[in-house]
């Protein structure tokens, strides 16, 4: 390879900064747009809601007419709307009977789409435009100001400045960067209608897929991918010298793209269940609730057919595949949780807790979070199955479990938790600490599989860039600088720990699993002693 | 019980330390000015350029110490006396020992040019060397580099990652000439110089010139040329630190002079590490060689001895490992830079000049002497086992593919190697037996 001259260097340099630029306006569009909007009831607003049925039939009458008064009337924040809305239903509630409140779930479902209806404002009026201006641009900068960096250094291992960077070792851009991935996914989660020009900003690609306006999980689900995409782009750039990487994110990518975003929406778009054939239980924690069996038995041979895909993939394919690759099949291979930490996570790989206190509390945590989800899924289970005749077990209880459990572990876990404190805690902080089918999958790995990252004879000099950037917490080096194999039950597989090792003492190696659990003593070495996979 | 007390908390101090305590309940002290805690020498550079903190240098917890009952004394040793077994510390107190590790490892090599000792000159080994260099490194603009040698390319690239200019004084034609063939050499060459690095072979450091505030201001090569710069790099390789026990009967000659179980002339003093000179190395090894492994090694050799199970120290066949830059390096066995009498070598290179292999063998019975990799990892325990079989080249390149370490989905280069081996004795191709692949994934036994 030739030199770059500096002309060619000073071009790539501005480019780059211009898809930076590109970025930051995309992202300041963004932002932005989530408060460009006033608030109005109008005849048209009610029309709307009573035409897209989120409003339910028996609510519908009464609600409206409590409404009405505030029809022209201009909000021009969304709190001030959102209060007199909220005083709204509880006044329809009064006039309603006991078996017809609104309760709840409907409560926030009615504001959001009533903010929705209501919102007024160039990001309603120009939803595509705001769509180009915000997620398309970013998202085409960001990846501007990745690509040229091919040409700029040379291929391998280029993590300079990662302890100086303010992003990626909680400085002031590192803590805003959490604020906001914690912010966005509180309101996400538990204030959608703060967001609904957000959430709006998903129509241009929902009406294509769906034929219909993106509610918020296909905002979420949208949003997720376009930034697992486009830091995947990173991801192969930073990496490029090393296929496995380029596989496995490649891996991921098309995982996400497909299985967990084109065709649960084209599905939707047939009427037919929009399942992620990915996501298994109990990471898919809600797959055996009642609701769903049902939805799917009465779903045709269809809804039959993910009933037991959903059965097979959590009861056979989750252990047999582990036994043959290790956890890594999943968690960094297919996985959306660990496809987002892989990607947008990647620069923050290093802040996980390495300390043997971190990897105690891990286990109790992880492990009592998969009890959790056991128990609950098995009382579901045998209400579902004796809820036709008879009292349910422990009476009100297992609702209560359930709801519990989608609330701490479903929202502030696997949320607010698990993508919010990539900043602060590293990038698997989720699949770590909390996610039940991790703790499966990591059983396995640990009693029963043919999976270990082999260490290399006496080549490791203990420098600690495998533990480093180990996302999982790992010591790998405790390991390798003793000769043994690393096999634990968290690893992930992601090759990170091989890849970064400056003497080729790390192999992720999936073979026979006699001799896994090794440890080869250099003294040992040095009169011939050989252990070989 | 006796009461062990170990100088240096290096590599060899450390190992020796822990497996002594592995192995029984005697009272441990080590000794360190450096650091109050072992950390890895060998990551230096990653503080430096940010992929890590201190922190992640250090292999074990700080607690880990005080569980394993291994104390750490943060002191210089000024004086050693055998005949009272006692140490003499600076800070005044004297410590008794029944049994003396020294493992104080190495110092920087400085071999007496003009301006040597000036501000902006400073070697990279210790710590504080790091520190020095933090300091050294503010507006720093050009740096020159002087010795092509590990530490050299490590100052090289640690400069790098922050911009800073170097240019790269090498004394040798050829790049590490006494390890390197030439084709890996000039690799390696041209790997430094794709990094915008202004390598210079075969030239030599005259002096070092001061400027008008008493610090360095340019290097003089002794063709003449001034470079100016305002860090100086000394990286010439480095000795034993055994200054201090001059005059305390312990007798050293480069190093600390020990037998074949790492005793000095007194058999209750013990020396490991960089510091240590073996009397009767073994065939194929220097009596001073300051590895990482080498260090590791001798230490836990040596706690075997003390703790009751005499041990020779037995490095094994040699084996090293080094990145250059981007580029990995290992080498299994004897690749000398030249073949020597009746033995030859096989070698492959790829066409970016980022790959290599290299297989060096006896001529008249096929046995095969090494193995040398450019940006290729072999196993080490494959490849020991067969330079311990004697395995022929005809063998071994047979069943290449099963030495190969690189990550999964690598391209494979060992077939490139066979071919070249088939053009020179076209009587009977070999064919590559074993290639890691998909069905590798599925096997159910152990194939070795």
């Amino acid at each position: 390879m030739s030199e770059p001259s500096s002309s060619k260097i000073s071009l790539l340099t501005w480019i780059r900064g211009s898809g930076f630029a590109a970025f930051v306006v995309g992202l300041s569009v963004f932002l932005a747009s989530v408060t460009l909007s006033d608030y109005r009831i109008t005849g048209d607003t009610l029309q709307e809601l009573a035409e897209n049925g989120v409003i339910k039939e028996e609510h519908r009458e009464a609600l409206f007419a409590e409404l009405a008064p505030l029809e022209g009337t201009y909000y021009s924040s969304v709190r001030a709307f959102l209060a007199d809305v909220d005083r709204k239903i509880s006044e329809t509630n009064e006039g309603l009977g006991d078996g017809s409140q609104i309760w709840e779930y409907d409560r926030g479902e009615y504001k959001q789409a009533l903010a929705r209806a209501a919102a007024t404002g160039p990001v309603p009026d120009r939803t595509t435009l705001f769509f180009w201006l915000s997620l398309v641009l970013a998202s085409v900068g960001a990846i501007v100001s990745f690509v040229p960096k091919i040409w700029q250094s040379t291929a391998g291992i280029k993590n300079d400045g990662v302890f100086f960077s303010s992003a990626k070792s909680r400085g002031f851009w590192g803590i805003a960067l959490g604020v906001f991935l914690i912010g966005f996914y509180i309101a996400l989660y538990f204030f959608p209608a703060y967001i609904v020009n957000w959430i709006r900003l998903g129509d241009p690609v929902s009406q294509a897929l769906r034929g219909r306006p993106a509610d918020r999980w296909f905002f979420y689900g949208m949003m997720y991918t376009v930034v697992l995409l486009v830091m995947a782009v990173r991801m192969a750039v930073h990496y490029r010298h090393n296929r496995y990487q380029l596989v496995r994110t490649a891996s991921i990518s098309f995982f996400q793209l497909g299985f967990a975003f084109l065709i649960p929406a084209v599905l939707e778009s047939m009427n037919k269940p929009a399942y992620d054939f990915k996501n298994a239980w109990p990471l898919d924690y809600d797959f055996f609730f009642d609701w769903n069996i049902n939805n799917l038995t009465s779903g045709g041979a269809f809804g039959w057919f993910i009933l037991f895909w959903g059965i097979g993939l959590a009861v056979i394919l989750v252990p047999l595949f582990s036994y043959f690759f290790g956890k890594r099949w999943y968690c960094s291979w297919v996985c959306g949780c660990g496809g987002l930490a892989e990607t947008l996570g990647d620069p923050f790989r290093h802040l996980s807790d390495k300390r043997l206190k971190a990897w105690k509390v891990e286990r109790w945590i992880i492990h009592s979070v998969l009890v959790f989800a056991v128990v609950m899924t098995g009382l579901v289970l045998i209400n579902f199955f004796s809820g036709q005749s008879g009292e349910p077990l422990f009476g009100q209880a297992t609702p209560k479990i359930r709801k519990a459990y989608g609330f701490l572990i479903g929202s502030i876990f696997a949320g607010v938790v698990g993508t919010g404190f990539y900043p602060f805690l590293g990038n698997r902080v989720w699949c770590r600490f909390g996610c039940p089918l991790a703790a499966i999958l990591g059983l396995v790995q640990k009693i029963k599989s043919r999976f270990r990252i082999t260490t290399n004879g006496g080549q490791c000099i203990s420098c600690g860039n495998c533990s480093t950037y180990c996302e999982m917490g790992i010591d790998v080096r405790w390991y390798a600088q003793r000769g043994q194999n690393i096999i634990r039950s968290s690893c992930v597989g992601c090759g990170i720990c091989a890849a970064v090792c400056p003497r080729g003492v790390l192999r992720l190696e999936t073979g026979p699993e006699e001799g896994r659990y090794n440890e080869v003593s250099l003294v040992q070495l040095g009169q011939g002693r050989i252990d070989v996979v | 019980m006796k009461r062990i007390v170990i100088i240096g908390n290096g590599i060899a101090g450390i190992t020796a330390a822990r497996h002594i305590r592995k192995r029984s309940d005697h009272p441990i002290t080590v000794i360190s000015a450096e650091s109050d805690h072992f950390f890895s020498r060998t990551a230096l550079m990653y503080i430096y350029m940010g992929h890590m903190a201190y922190e992640n240098t250090k292999p074990y917890e700080d607690a880990f110490w005080e569980k394993n009952r291994i104390e750490l004394l943060r002191e210089y040793v000024q004086r050693v006396d055998p005949e009272k077994r006692q140490l003499h510390l600076a800070g005044g107190r004297d410590l008794d020992y029944d049994i003396l590790i020294l493992a104080t490892g190495s110092k920087s090599n400085r071999f007496g040019w003009p301006g040597q000792d000036l501000p902006g000159v400073q070697s990279l080994y210790s710590l504080q060397d790091l520190k020095l260099l933090e300091h050294n490194s503010r507006s720093l603009q050009r740096a020159v580099i002087i010795g092509g040698g590990l530490i050299g390319i490590e100052l090289a690239e640690m400069l790098r990652s922050r911009r800073i200019d170097i240019t790269f004084l090498v004394r040798e034609t050829k790049w590490m000439d006494f390890a390197f063939p030439r084709e890996e050499a000039e690799m390696i060459e041209d790997h430094i110089r794709e990094h915008h690095i202004d390598l210079r072979m075969a030239t030599e450091l005259d002096r070092i010139e001061a400027g008008a505030d008493g610090r360095v201001r340019s290097v003089v090569t002794k063709d003449g040329e001034e470079i100016p710069c305002q860090l100086v790099g000394l990286t010439v390789g480095v000795s034993p630190n055994i200054d201090f026990l001059a005059g305390s009967g312990i007798e050293t000659q480069r190093g600390i002079l020990v037998d074949d179980f790492l005793r000095t002339n007194y058999p209750e003093i013990y020396a490991a590490g960089d510091c240590a000179q073996i009397r009767n190395p073994q065939p194929g090894r220097r009596p001073i060689e300051p590895l990482w492994y080498t260090g590791r090694t001798m230490g836990e050799t040596l706690a075997r001895t003390i703790c009751g199970q005499e041990t020779a120290y037995d490095p094994g066949r040699w084996f090293n490992s080094a990145k250059f830059l981007d580029l990995e390096w290992q080498v299994y066995g004897q690749v000398p830079p030249l073949p020597g009498e009746g033995e030859e070598t096989l070698f492959w290179q790829d066409e970016g000049g980022q790959k290599s292999l290299r297989i060096h063998s006896r001529k008249d019975d096929g046995v095969v002497l090494g193995f040398n990799l450019m940006g290729i990892r072999y196993r080490h325990e494959l490849c020991e086992q067969w330079l311990a079989e004697g395995r022929t080249l005809r063998y071994v390149l047979e069943n290449l593919g099963a030495a190969n370490f690189d990550p999964e989905f690598y391209r494979q280069h060992e077939a490139a190697l066979l071919e070249i081996y088939n053009r020179q004795y076209p009587g009977a191709p070999l064919r590559l037996k074993r290639r890691r692949g998909l069905r590798h994934f599925f096997q159910l036994r152990k194939a070795v």
